[in-house]
């Protein structure tokens, strides 16, 4: 065991948070919300909520995950709605299952409100240390241990370390052993843990340049604007009261001199050369990567965004890189627009230990150290709103444990963050893990409108959400219900004004009498428009509206899936125990047998979902629990 | 999916006797009641109590299928403490995979390998010992039923298969790829680009469906293979079964594999038979070619059809064949008896063990064509020999696998007439893509996320 150097001062808390990204603030804020005496730790109070990478948060099914955590009680909503320049809904055009809200933040405002929060809230203080030892005891976790010795002594500990350990950057030949925006990397906690019996791997990601606006020739680029009504991300918060001026955002394209200048300086790419060993994303290539595993397409898209009100930095969205920087400026400078381009801070890639996530329970706690929980990137995602959704999570189940209650579980069929959770659990990542609305089987339910009416309840409960809130969101429950079958129960009749208001707009004429909801259905009609022949409607807030036309035009589909959760809940509730020895079941085939040993799947369903398990085997599981059932009761 | 009603065909299949097919679940009786009539035309198997037994048809419409004996047993005193509904047909494979693919069209799903078993002991009809054997028949009747999906499915229908799910993936793909980065993939005029491409996987599905209805798919027969060195008479006595005047040959054309088979039936049994002969005339090939092909074909063969030349003597190369084949179903022809004959018997029947027939035939001559086909089936009726019974259920299930994509074709066709969003388009795609999949015995995982990442860019 390699020693760690300790001073004599022990101080005495319940919760240890290392890390104050956006899944340490979320964990330390809903431990100490809970009344749960708890200390954050950070390299550097400077970084907390930092964002390394790209200026927004949301986007495609991050924005729900952002929903979700604020249904919960976290405060990732509220933080961005108070700190955003721009804001957009993406994908309005499609169905309400994937629309999704997304906006540009002012960074440094966005990291010196969330530091504001932290240091205000009781319970709860701010810690600048590097967190060098954890404590584990009979498998179970005592206290962590910082650079300069203190020892704090502790209930439970969860790691939230990001890309910080062991980190190490790379622009071309030009190597740093720092974590990201040059921070100081954590070098010595990944030992201790390996020493622990943690399984930890290493993957990378990387980031674009960000270039000086006064550099940069905005006449060659398209304007991107931000929606006219601005909607908000938190629940709590008043639309009204976040209606303002925003900034733009500006389109250009990569060309086949930007191509060539990356094909002919491949070999000093670190990845390309073979120096990067970590596994990267595949969902945000580099622009070496695209150009190589893309090699078609004639151009790429480039999104200079801003980084907040009181800079000139300009984020480059599209081209991050690790080459050199000789080189970077010359591929940059071939972009229409960025031909005088002054880099402020070159791209760079970064890699950086991290868990093997399949050592973790869904409460996030590891299966083999009680006590301690994990989350964020060191769990193997990657995104501010993956990290901020474990944190929430790992803060609960941590307070949870620690109250004497049971974990906080939410399911594939519940959230957006059951989905993620599940998925770092019981796949085998091979990359850093990325939401995607495609990974979420019932996304018609998961949406990002109704995350309030499917999670508050929970974020109640727990004890994160005030009463109030709550109480808001039965209410909008109870209208939503109301609407609907009043919409149901109240028929019109083929009368002549009802053809001439059908025609006016487009619609088949009636043949005989026909409820008000169904009318809804028909594409050409919406709930306004519906108004006119509806004259005992009730006055509604837009939010209940909007689920009530949702519920209406796809109830079929939202059916189908209902159903389909029902059957998934079954195979959820079949638990397998936990000292079930695999090997004793003879009839699984080899490879069921391995990744079931290896992944120590908790229910039947997650055990069906592990690739390699074939519904044969779950059958044959199946029969082997109710086995060792029956044996139980004859004893 | 535990509370479905499932069915399937649970005696075996020959042409002749009985036929049974089962159905376990909350529905069974329902779904029975769909489709059976008493004597008198009432339709009345729901007030019929527990553990009786009644006369009547089955009609698939308005037409007879069959003269039945339908018997019901209410749950939980049944095999699997559900409802359990029992027709017994005439048999024949006809007449069986027809009622029971009405059951499937009324609302049964086709029981998984060791279904009914599964759940008798879920639900405690079997005894606590039997768990081992139940977990042995599931994992083994498995693995038979997917070994013979992929025997059957060699070759182009493979390959069929393969190409629809490609071009079904790349489009979900496509739509989830527009939908996480709508900023860089835009789905502008796709609709109409979709619906050529469904349009065209509809089709060519439909015809797949149809084939496999007809049973053309995977022909049903005992498969049979002739082998034996070059040049003992293997094509003569193709031709012979073929030209023989009850001999019906059918083509299949489009729909076999890189083997040229045909089918024959004989009186009442059928044959499908593997026909190797035509690669020797197209090839080169060095004198272990029997070997070869023999080696090729022992081990899915249900019947080996082993020729010798009388003229000539038993040379190594023979020998090898039977390594290869003693243990298998093996009749064995002595060829050319119409002329002078110099192999030793003795010596044959000393390098195969037990019991198996030995015939001497003259292929050219037409002489013991009459006792082959005699011994055959007589193999047949004794059940020495049977087509497998899986291959009909395998067949049945691609059937079902195929419908259910097509509907799901189908379903996404309304969805972009109907004007819905692209995002309920990739709901019924996917359905479509995990259907095929079930036929070349593939499932989905992260199929669809490998996709999106391999063939489009993302952004930031």
């Amino acid at each position: 065991m390699s020693e760690t150097f300790r001073n004599e001062w022990v101080e005495n808390v319940d919760v240890c948070v290392v890390g104050a990204g956006h899944a340490g603030c979320e964990a330390a804020l809903a431990c100490a919300r809970l009344g749960l005496e708890t200390v954050v730790f950070t390299v550097s109070i400077d970084s907390i909520a930092l964002m390394p990478c790209n200026p927004n948060i949301g986007g495609s099914s991050k924005g729900h995950l952002v929903r979700e955590v604020d249904a919960l009680g976290g405060e990732m909503g509220k933080n961005i709605d108070k700190t955003f320049i721009q804001s957009k809904m993406l994908n309005v055009s499609k169905g309400p299952a994937v629309h999704s809200l997304r906006a540009q933040a002012d960074k440094a405002d966005y990291s010196r409100s969330m530091r504001k929060i932290l240091e205000n809230q009781e319970h709860l203080t701010v810690k600048q240390a590097e967190i060098c030892d954890v404590i584990i005891e009979d498998k179970t976790v005592k206290g962590v241990v910082t650079y300069t010795g203190t020892t704090y002594m502790c209930k439970a500990v969860i790691l939230c370390t990001g890309t910080y350990l062991k980190a190490r950057c790379l622009c071309g030949e030009a190597i740093t052993y720092t974590g990201p925006s040059g921070l100081q990397a954590a070098n010595n906690l990944s030992t201790h843990l390996i020493e622990n019996g943690v399984k930890l791997r290493r993957f990378k990601t990387g980031t674009p340049a960000r270039m000086d606006k006064r550099s940069i020739d905005f006449t060659k680029m398209e304007e991107q604007f931000g929606d006219e009504r601005i909607v908000p991300f938190s629940y709590s918060t008043d639309p009204e009261s976040i209606q303002k001026e925003q900034i733009s955002c500006w389109l250009t394209y990569t060309n086949e001199e930007t191509h060539k200048i990356i094909r002919a300086n491949l070999d000093r790419s670190p990845i390309y050369a073979g120096i990067i060993e970590g596994t990267g994303p595949r969902y945000c290539p580099s622009i070496e990567d695209k150009v190589v595993k893309f090699a078609e397409k004639e151009r790429h898209q480039v999104f200079i965004e801003p980084e907040g009100l009181y800079t000139n930095e300009m984020y480059v969205g599209g081209m991050s890189s690790s080459l050199p920087e000789d080189v970077q400026l010359k591929m940059y400078r071939t972009v229409p627009g960025l031909e005088n381009c002054k880099i402020v801070r070159n791209a760079y890639a970064i890699e950086y230990d991290c868990l093997e996530p399949n050592q973790l329970l869904p409460s996030l706690e590891l299966k083999e150290i009680s006590g301690m929980f994990c989350a964020g990137q060191f769990n193997g995602s990657s995104g501010y709103e993956e990290a901020a959704a474990q944190g929430i999570i790992a803060g609960i189940n941590a307070s949870m444990k620690l109250l004497g209650r049971e974990p906080v579980i939410l399911d594939r069929s519940q959230a957006y963050i059951g989905v993620l959770i599940d998925d770092l659990v019981t796949k085998d990542n091979r990359e850093p893990y990325r939401m995607m609305t495609s990974r979420a089987e019932y996304r018609l339910l998961l949406r990002q409108d109704n995350a309030d009416l499917r999670l508050r309840k929970i974020g109640h409960e727990v004890g994160l959400v005030s009463d109030e809130d709550y109480e808001k969101t039965l209410e909008k429950e109870r209208l939503i219900e109301e609407e609907v079958l009043r919409l149901k129960s109240t028929t019109v009749g083929a009368s002549k004004n009802i053809q001439e208001f059908l025609e006016k707009f487009g619609s088949s004429p009636l043949k005989t009498g026909t409820s008000i909801a169904e009318l809804l259905c028909r594409p050409e009609l919406s709930y306004e428009a519906l108004a006119e022949i509806d004259p005992e409607r009730p006055f509604l807030p837009e939010a209940v509206i909007e689920q009530v036309c949702i519920h209406i035009k796809y109830e079929g589909y939202i059916e189908r899936q209902k159903h389909q959760v029902e059957q998934f809940k079954k195979t959820e509730k079949k638990l397998i125990p936990e000292d079930i020895d695999y090997d004793d079941v003879l009839s699984l085939r080899l490879e069921a047998r391995q990744k079931l040993k290896q992944f120590k799947p908790l229910n039947i369903g997650q055990a069906s979902r592990i690739s390699g398990v074939t519904p044969a085997d779950v059958s044959v599981l199946l029969v082997y629990l109710e086995q060792q059932r029956l044996r139980k009761q004859h004893e | 999916m535990d509370n479905n009603t499932i069915a399937a065909i649970s005696t075996a299949l020959s042409e002749g006797g009985i036929g049974i097919i089962r159905l376990s679940g909350d529905d069974s009786i329902v779904i029975a009641d769909k489709i059976f009539k008493t004597k008198k035309g009432e339709r009345k198997l729901l007030s019929f109590s527990s553990h009786t037994i009644h006369y009547g048809f089955i009609y698939d419409g308005d037409e007879i299928i069959d003269e039945v004996m339908v018997s019901i047993m209410k749950a939980p005193n049944s095999f699997t403490r559900e409802n359990v509904v029992e027709i017994n047909c005439h048999g024949g494979i006809l007449v069986c995979k027809k009622i029971l693919n009405l059951v499937l069209s009324n609302g049964a799903r086709l029981a998984e390998p060791g279904e009914f078993t599964k759940r008798a002991f879920l639900n405690g009809r079997i005894d606590l010992s039997k768990a081992e054997a139940v977990m042995d028949v599931i994992s083994s009747q498995s693995e038979l039923a997917l070994k013979n999906s992929l025997r059957q499915l060699e070759g182009r229908l493979y390959e069929k298969i393969k190409e629809l799910r490609d071009k079904t993936i790349y489009e979900i793909a496509f739509i989830e790829s527009a939908l996480d980065d709508p900023e860089h993939i835009s789905l502008d005029e796709y609709p109409e680009r979709l619906t050529e491409t469904v349009n065209y996987l509809l089709k060519e599905v439909t015809s797949l469906y149809e084939s496999s209805k007809k049973g053309k798919f995977v022909k049903e027969g005992i498969n049979t293979v002739i082998v034996g060195k070059p040049n003992v008479g293997k094509s003569s006595l193709l031709n012979v079964l073929l030209g023989f005047e009850r001999a019906i040959v059918t083509d299949v054309e489009g729909t076999t594999r890189d083997t040229i088979e045909e089918h024959v039936t004989l009186k009442n049994v059928s044959l499908n038979l593997y026909d190797t002969a035509g690669i020797r005339d197209t090839e080169d090939y060095v004198e272990n070619i029997g070997v070869e092909r023999a080696k090729k074909y022992a081990d899915t063969a249900d019947l080996i059809l082993f020729m010798l030349d009388g003229t000539r003597p038993l040379t190594e190369e023979d020998e090898q064949i039977i390594d290869l084949i003693k243990n298998k179903n093996v009749i064995v022809l002595l060829n050319k008896i119409d002329k002078d004959c110099i192999i030793d018997k003795e010596d044959i029947r000393k390098k195969f063990s037990g019991e198996y027939a030995l015939l001497e035939i003259s292929a050219k001559e037409s002489i013991g064509i009459d006792s082959l086909e005699k011994v055959i089936e007589d193999m047949f009726i004794e059940g020495t020999i049977s087509s497998k019974d899986e291959m009909y259920i395998t067949n049945i299930r691609q059937a079902e696998a195929l419908l259910s994509a097509k509907n799901s074709y189908e379903l996404v066709l309304n969805s972009i007439n109907d004007g819905l969003p692209e995002d309920f388009y990739s709901i019924d795609l996917m359905n479509a893509y995990s259907s095929l999949g079930r036929i070349i015995g593939e499932d989905v995982d992260d199929d669809l996320v490998n996709e999106i990442f391999t063939k489009f860019c993302m952004g930031k």
